[in-house]
């Protein structure tokens, strides 16, 4: 049985304004693939992981993920993905754990699956001081806390490696290639080009919301 | 909370202060000067409930869970109606103490005037509290879009109290808390509606 492609995009456009950040954009990307996003500053690579993660919608045109319209079903295509973004969705006066606790309740998980993934990206359970006394390094580890305890079948991850140290790039590494390895399919939005074409299968390049051959 | 309710008191304070001391001017607007330290709380505390979401787009984070944006609503406009009810609650025996105000009729209404109060505050104050926390200007634009809306409730209760703390031989006191209760049903439904509308980007 041929399974719907993870992400499909159909003419899709959005306009903030008189601003137009993403142009027609039309895209497929199959099951278990990793796609690298590139581009310059203000391309749209943002605008376009917010679009697949249903937190933007688009001007004009459908976005299908794993064969759901987004439009239609926001909530069913939440379920299955997770995104990392330039914000870190956390509350300052709770501690890194209390955060995640937050998170599995509201996703009818168990409470008790947030230890482990605070232990995946090197932070500690016991550390009970609230976020607001947190390096920006820690926040970013936090950040991919969460989205390892979604557990998505589509990962979205804007510049995912900027306030790691060297450590935590490399561990982030890692954990990219487990997630492909469980069949995730990933988007990878990132300026160290190099490093991306290590971790991904495909590539896309934007330039002023417009998909340009890379 | 702290803060909420050194503030409440505060008001309720100045309101005596500026009207002099003719006490039984002050006791027959008691129920005015209860309404209006919880209208102004209220400020603080919507502006509060959404600036922990704004902080690193707590509130993004919560819509990318597969969870509806109405039961955030709800649960942030009842969370609200709670802490308001909680001052209201803190503020009845400051009345009594500062004012000399006696309940004639008994606490149960006031009890009930004040939930229906706080949730006719809450309702419109949860909705105008988001579209606020997008705004630059957020701490005025919340009292300039709330106050306006509030005026039939405000004067619904403070009325309302006012026969609690007066009598009410014309049985008045329940076509004023119809009144509340209508509004409270309206502005309820209408953010279940358009508070989805008003955080999607």
């Amino acid at each position: 049985m041929d399974l719907a492609p993870a992400l499909q995009l159909h003419d899709v456009s959005k306009r903030y304004g008189a601003r137009w950040a993403l142009v027609h954009l039309s895209l497929s990307l199959r099951r278990g693939a990793a796609l690298l996003l590139t581009g310059h500053n203000g391309s749209g690579k943002t605008t376009l992981l917010r679009v697949l993660s249903t937190v933007v919608r688009p001007s004009s045109g459908r976005v299908e993920v794993l064969g759901v319209d987004a439009g239609a079903e926001p909530e069913k295509v939440r379920s299955q993905v997770g995104l990392l973004s330039h914000a870190n969705f956390v509350y300052e006066d709770l501690s890194g754990l209390e955060n995640l606790e937050v998170l599995a309740r509201l996703l009818g998980m168990r409470v008790s699956a947030a230890p482990a993934a605070l232990e995946r990206v090197s932070l500690s359970p016991k550390d009970d001081r609230p976020i607001r006394t947190y390096s920006a390094g820690m926040r970013r580890r936090l950040a991919l806390a969460r989205l390892f305890l979604k557990q998505p079948a589509v990962a979205l991850l804007d510049e995912p490696f900027v306030e790691l140290d060297p450590a935590g790039v490399s561990e982030l590494e890692t954990r990219i290639r487990e997630l492909r390895a469980a069949g995730t399919t990933l988007v990878l939005a990132t300026h160290h080009i190099e490093q991306g074409l290590q971790l991904c299968t495909d590539r896309l390049h934007l330039e002023q919301g417009r998909s340009i051959a890379a | 909370m702290n803060a909420l309710v050194f503030f409440s008191l505060a008001t309720l304070l100045l309101f005596s202060f500026a009207l002099g001391p003719d006490t039984a001017l002050l006791r027959r607007n008691a129920g005015g000067y209860l309404w209006l330290a919880l209208l102004l709380s209220s400020v603080l505390a919507l502006g509060e409930s959404f600036r922990v979401e704004r902080e690193n787009a707590a509130l993004e984070g919560l819509r990318l869970i597969p969870v509806d944006s109405r039961a955030i609503f709800l649960s942030k406009g009842l969370a609200n109606a709670a802490l308001l009810v909680g001052l209201g609650v803190l503020l009845v025996p400051v009345l009594v103490g500062l004012l000399d105000v006696r309940l004639v009729l008994p606490w149960s209404r006031l009890f009930g005037l004040t939930v229906l109060g706080c949730l006719a505050i809450a309702a419109p104050g949860t909705l105008y509290g988001a579209i606020a926390s997008h705004a630059r200007a957020r701490d005025v634009l919340l009292p300039l879009l709330l106050f306006p809306i509030l005026i039939p409730a405000l004067v619904a209760a403070a009325k309302a109290t006012a026969l609690v703390f007066e009598g009410d031989p014309m049985l008045q006191f329940d076509p004023w808390m119809l009144l509340l209760a209508c509004f409270d049903l309206i502005y309820w439904a209408l953010g279940v509606v358009l508070f989805p509308r008003v955080i999607e980007e």
